[in-house]
């Protein structure tokens, strides 16, 4: 929470003066019903028509001063307020791009995008509430006290009477429905993922005849959502008349009892509308209050949940070693007894996995899903961080390099392949900003992209849409794949990321794979033998730990898991000839 | 817009009751409501000064308010609790009718939509419908109400001023209207960036990993940070501008107060006999319209702005309805008995006229035969599927199924005729065992199991926290090969004589993938089936091939004939052996 409070530094002017003159302009208005008294006590008594007029002129001055004043609070509250949550959101995103792969598990990436958008505007909504009304609200509601004490003190005992009640009904309502209202929300939120299932079944669903039972089924929960929402309804229905009701017994109890001291002589006809008047003001305010503190809840929740990003550790290298220092090193990657768990997992999903590929080589890696193929590739660029021993980049420990230009050096093609919206060229400059057509073009064609780049009207400057919906999931994989090429990586990482292709074009892509970018050294995850059959090492995983390790040829001879998912998948290619 | 409003109405029609009750209860609680200014007056008015207070008149006084108070709460209370009703009832109806109407609209609409959109029709727009249009219907009346009532009740107390009050009310609807519109407009600029802020946000955060392994987060934070200023600086406006209509009203209505004051008080004290004689009491009950006078323009104004968004929903919404939907078959035969014999003659179709897909594909298919479709990826090898299943009809020719055309027979009859198991796996949110039945509701649980077993699906399964009664749904954790399992299993307790496969190509570990192989086999014997395929063991095996590309049949015969005309296929089969 208290962090998020430096974000406001820049803002003291507007935190102090926005409330300021807020205060100022709930004090011109609580001056008006003491002008209107003293209009109706000594204009009217001494049937001074000059005396009124001057009154009412007074009341017009202070209207405008307090619309000043308030339009001041307000320009003042909407500057601090987005400001600060400019600030914020910088900031944050900032601190997001620096995270540690383990830090982004813990939250998740779609939890740090809605408190990236959401969180920060509530925070900053709340903000420019606070400015707005966090001083206007309890001191008008003390104001109108004080002033109605200033009056007559044995009367606004009937003030004293009346706001804990209004307050108590407020309160009590509130605190029955929120949880109600979140209820409402649940069913809605289920009503939506039925429509959700639906539409994403609706071939199913066909085939199966089944379309009266799911009307039926949606039916039923919008008929919940038609129940609960008439239970809260119910409930919250009874705050604005209660509180009318609760504010206007306390007029009938002032005009009795105002009745009794008017006769006593302590209080003036004047005074006494005075004193109505400042009990509706007291009863608006509270309404206020109520919203406001629904606001303020929210923006705290919301607030806690910005801070617990700003308190997740960065990514922090142990030195800042170059990948240009050690050119001279054979050796390109390697794992020395290699362990690691996933934050929060029991298991070890890697367990002393060591292995070592030479400069321009190519490793593949081979193991069931869930055998840790994927953890193995994301420690090489060091997005996590070995528990025990090490990982070697041209022969040094991962740890100590400046990561950011370890990764420069590194080109990897995620399993999903994820573009974003913009146009195939800027996709394309991801890896390399100032790549030329020419590069992007012959990245495009290794990947076996060109061939369908090429036939689009407007080619590199084709748009993709968010998630790249307007495209094949073959066109995807190939163009990240391509995205990975650009300026020739010299590690390149290959997660399984060809499974959307078919052989033809698989084996397309591996040819040219190796006559395009000879120098560089292939890391490979695939789930079919043939497309590692020609890597220098193959690394066969099971359950997290290395079962075999060595070239196609050998492994058949030594390893039995290995020969036995060749021999499963070549039965299969072969069956039919058996057959 | 008075259509659609038109049509909404006629959606309560059912309600009707309560939609008058909502009226009337309305105009009684506001008309007793706006009484109360008037014993406020009198009960001034009977306090005069020191023993000079009219106790009795007092006395009846306050009983008789109290009693319009208590009386206007409950009425109050119950339009609010008919108004709920009246929402909540109709939007529900609405909802039920948008959602079966998805159940009957061609597929092509579904497919040319997101199911985002689709969801949001059912859902949001129908929320806004709610929330504008019914809940802002009552608060409009109200508002109108109040405001007639209020200068009725002015113009039994004093004509000449009341209409002073009517001359200055533009002042207030020149203030809302103008804050308004400028309030429109930086919002629309507002919401259009803040939409571009949460989708860039979605991208670049929610990509978190992707941008650190391209060391992209500093051009990341660039594009963020540039959206986000103007954002900040647009918001700042926009809420500058919408914070100006309290303030306003404000002073608006204080200089209404203070006309009503100084004309009032010169009344009083009879200054000029054009203002006409009025008691203190009087002034202090006008004094209390005015105060209620200015407000419901505001909220009117606001009223008109949720209106125009409720109606734009509202079309949206009514634009579903209207859609086409499938022809009505009820008049067709159902297909009993099904031999698995099936015949295409002659057919040509495509999705849209300018782009020919399928044209002048014959194919005859003998009960228990199995036709493998193969293709590279996004060849269209799924249209097959949506003329076989008469998702979408063909343009010209015909598919006969038994001798019959599949026109001629009920759709609901046609697919029950087939199962079928797509790649993208279709799993609902609920128990495994209603997974399994739900083409067969009335399945007993020994035959869900039965038909588990037989699809090697029962060991996971019997692993499962609850085993057959462990609710998952599409993210549950289960894998792709688990979920196909678990649609396997629903199409063989069917048992239906027709089946339609989709082989999975994405990454299944090598055992499930094995159980699938075997489950699929299973499932074949003695069944005609189409197999959208991917593993050369399962296209050999076939008698007949078809051959796609680019939405087209290109190529049709058995392994053997097409290996020998050395087409497309060949070169396809070719690809697999070499690498």
């Amino acid at each position: 929470m208290k962090k998020l409070l430096v974000f406001l530094k820049n803002y003291r002017k507007q935190l102090i003066f926005g409330p300021f003159f807020k205060l100022l302009e709930a004090v011109f208005e609580l001056i008006v019903p003491v002008v209107m008294a003293k209009i109706i006590d000594e204009g009217i008594a001494n049937r001074d028509s000059g005396e009124i007029l001057r009154l009412s002129g007074i009341i017009v001055l202070l209207g405008v001063c307090g619309l000043a004043f308030a339009l001041t609070c307000q320009y003042l509250a909407a500057k601090c307020a987005y400001g600060f949550g400019t600030e914020l959101r910088e900031a944050l995103y900032r601190h997001i791009n620096t995270l540690s792969h383990s830090s982004v598990d813990k939250i998740g990436a779609s939890s740090l995008v809605n408190r990236l958008t959401n969180d920060t505007n509530t925070v900053q909504n709340g903000v420019n509430m606070f400015i707005r009304l966090a001083t206007r609200v309890p001191f008008l509601i003390t104001g109108a006290t004080i002033m109605a004490i200033s009056i007559d003190l044995k009367l606004s005992l009937i003030f004293f009477v009346v706001a804990p009640v209004i307050s108590a009904i407020i309160f009590i309502i509130m605190r029955k429905t929120v949880p109600m209202y979140k209820d409402v929300q649940k069913k809605l939120d289920r009503a939506a993922m039925l429509t959700k299932e639906n539409i994403e079944g609706t071939r199913v669903i066909r085939a199966f005849s089944r379309q009266q039972e799911e009307i039926d089924e949606f039916g039923g929960a919008v008929n919940d959502i038609a129940e609960s929402s008439a239970a809260v309804g119910k409930i919250s229905a009874i705050l604005n008349p209660a509180a009318f009701m609760m504010m206007n017994l306390g007029i009938v109890a002032i005009t009795w009892f105002g009745g009794i001291r008017v006769d006593g002589g302590r209080l003036t006809q004047g005074e006494l509308t005075a004193f109505v008047n400042y009990m509706t003001q007291i009863l608006l305010a509270l309404v206020v209050l109520a919203n406001l503190i629904v606001i303020f809840t929210k923006a705290f929740a919301s607030a806690n949940r910005v801070s617990e990003v700003f308190d997740l550790e960065s990514e922090k290298s142990d030195g800042n070693e170059l990948p240009s220092q050690h050119t001279d090193c054979k050796t390109a990657v390697e794992f020395k007894n290699v362990s690691f768990a996933y934050d929060g997992a029991g298991d070890n999903s890697l367990d002393g996995i060591s292995f070592s590929i030479g400069r321009g080589q190519m490793l593949g890696i081979i193991g069931g899903t869930g055998s840790g193929k994927s953890t193995v590739s994301s420690l090489i660029p060091c997005f996590y961080r070995a528990g025990s021993g090490k990982v070697f980049v041209y022969g040094s420990d991962v740890v100590n390099y400046d990561f950011d230009e370890l990764r420069k050096t590194i080109g990897i093609v995620p399993q999903k392949a994820v573009l974003f919206s913009g146009t195939i060229r800027e996709n394309m400059k991801w890896r390399k900003a100032d790549a030329t057509d020419e590069e992007i073009i012959s990245a495009l064609k290794t990947a076996q992209a060109w061939e369908f780049v090429e036939k689009m009207p407007d080619r590199l400057d084709t748009v993709i849409s968010q998630g790249g919906k307007n495209l094949s999931g073959g066109q995807k994989q190939r163009i990240s794949i391509a995205r990975a090429l650009v300026g020739n990586p010299q590690i390149l990482i290959l997660d399984d990321s060809t499974s959307a292709l078919d052989y033809a074009t698989d084996l397309a892509f591996r040819k040219a794979l190796r006559s395009d970018l000879p120098d560089t050294t292939i890391i490979m995850i695939s789930q079919r033998t043939t497309s590692l059959k020609d890597a220098d090492r193959i690394l066969v995983l099971e359950d997290g730990e290395s079962v075999g390790l060595g070239t196609h040829d050998e492994l058949l001879k030594s390893c039995g898991v290995y020969s036995e998912i060749y021999r499963s998948q070549m039965n299969e290619k072969e069956g039919g000839e058996n057959a | 817009m008075l259509k659609t409003l038109k049509r909404i109405l006629a959606y309560t029609r059912p309600y009707f009751a309560y939609f008058v009750m909502t009226i009337l209860f309305a105009a009684l609680g506001i008309a007793l409501s706006l009484a109360v200014p008037i014993f406020i007056g009198e009960a001034v008015e009977c306090c005069i000064g020191k023993g000079q207070v009219d106790f009795e008149r007092l006395g009846r006084n306050a009983v008789l308010l109290a009693v319009i108070v208590l009386a206007s709460t409950l009425f109050q209370w119950l339009m609010s609790l008919a108004t709920n009703k009246l929402a909540f009832m109709t939007i529900r109806d609405l909802r039920k009718d948008v959602f079966s109407k998805l159940e009957r609209v061609p597929l092509k609409y579904i497919d040319r939509r997101t199911k985002g959109e689709l969801t949001s029709r059912v859902i949001n727009d129908i929320e806004i419908i709610s929330d504008g249009l019914l809940q802002g219907f009552a608060q409009f009346f109200s508002g109108v109400i109040t405001i007639i009532g209020t200068l009725i009740f002015m113009m039994t107390i004093n004509v000449r001023i009341a209409l002073v009050v009517v001359i200055l009310t533009p002042l207030s609807f020149f203030a809302a209207s103008k804050i308004t519109k400028m309030t429109h407009d930086s919002y629309m600029k507002q919401s259009l960036l803040r939409g571009r802020m949460v989708s860039l946000s979605e991208e670049l955060a929610g990509s978190q990993k992707i941008v650190k392994a391209f060391v992209y987060d500093e051009r990341a934070q660039e594009r963020f940070g540039q959206i986000n200023d103007e954002y900040g600086k647009i918001g700042a406006r926009a809420t500058f501008f919408s914070s100006m209509t309290n303030p306003t009203t404000r002073f608006v209505n204080g200089v209404i107060y203070a006309a009503v004051g100084l004309l009032g008080a010169l009344g009083v004290i009879g200054y000029s006999p054009f203002i006409g004689t009025m008691t203190v009491g009087n002034l202090s009950s006008f004094l209390a319209y005015s105060n209620q006078y200015t407000k419901p323009f505001n909220e009117i104004s606001g009223v008109f702005a949720e209106l125009q968004n409720a109606v734009a929903s509202a079309k949206r919404v009514f634009d579903v309805l209207d859609e086409e939907e499938v022809s009505d078959d009820s008049d067709k035969e159902a297909l009993t008995e099904c031999s698995g014999a099936l015949s295409f003659d002659k057919v040509y179709f495509s999705y849209n006229p300018e782009v020919k897909l399928i044209q002048n594909f014959s194919l005859e298919v003998k009960p228990g035969e199995r036709i493998a479709i193969v293709g590279p990826t996004g060849c269209g090898k799924s249209t097959i599927i949506n003329l076989l299943l008469r998702f979408y009809d063909v343009d010209s020719g015909d598919i006969t199924i038994s001798g019959k055309s599949v026109s001629e027979i009920t759709r609901d009859s046609l697919r029950s005729s087939f199962g079928m198991v797509l790649q993208e796996t279709w799993i609902f949110t609920g128990t495994v065992a209603e997974n399994i039945s739900y083409g067969m509701p009335e399945a007993t649980r020994e035959q869900i199991i039965e038909a588990a077993k037989a699809v090697y699906a029962h060991g996971f399964i019997k692993r499962l926290p609850q085993g057959y009664d462990t609710v998952i749904s599409d993210d549950s954790g289960l894998s792709q090969g688990q979920k196909q399992l678990i649609c396997i299993a629903r199409i063989m307790l069917m048992n239906p004589p027709m089946l339609i496969l989709d082989e999975a190509t994405s990454s299944i570990d090598l055992r499930t993938e094995h159980r699938i192989q075997k489950a699929f086999s299973k499932l074949m014997e003695g069944k005609t089936s189409f197999i959208i395929a991917h593993r050369l063991s399962t296209i050999k095996n076939s008698d007949t091939i078809l051959v796609m590309k680019n939405g087209n049949i290109i190529e049709q015969g058995s392994h053997t004939s097409l290996i020998r005309a050395g087409g497309f296929y060949a070169k396809l089969y070719n690809s697999q052996f070499e690498s």
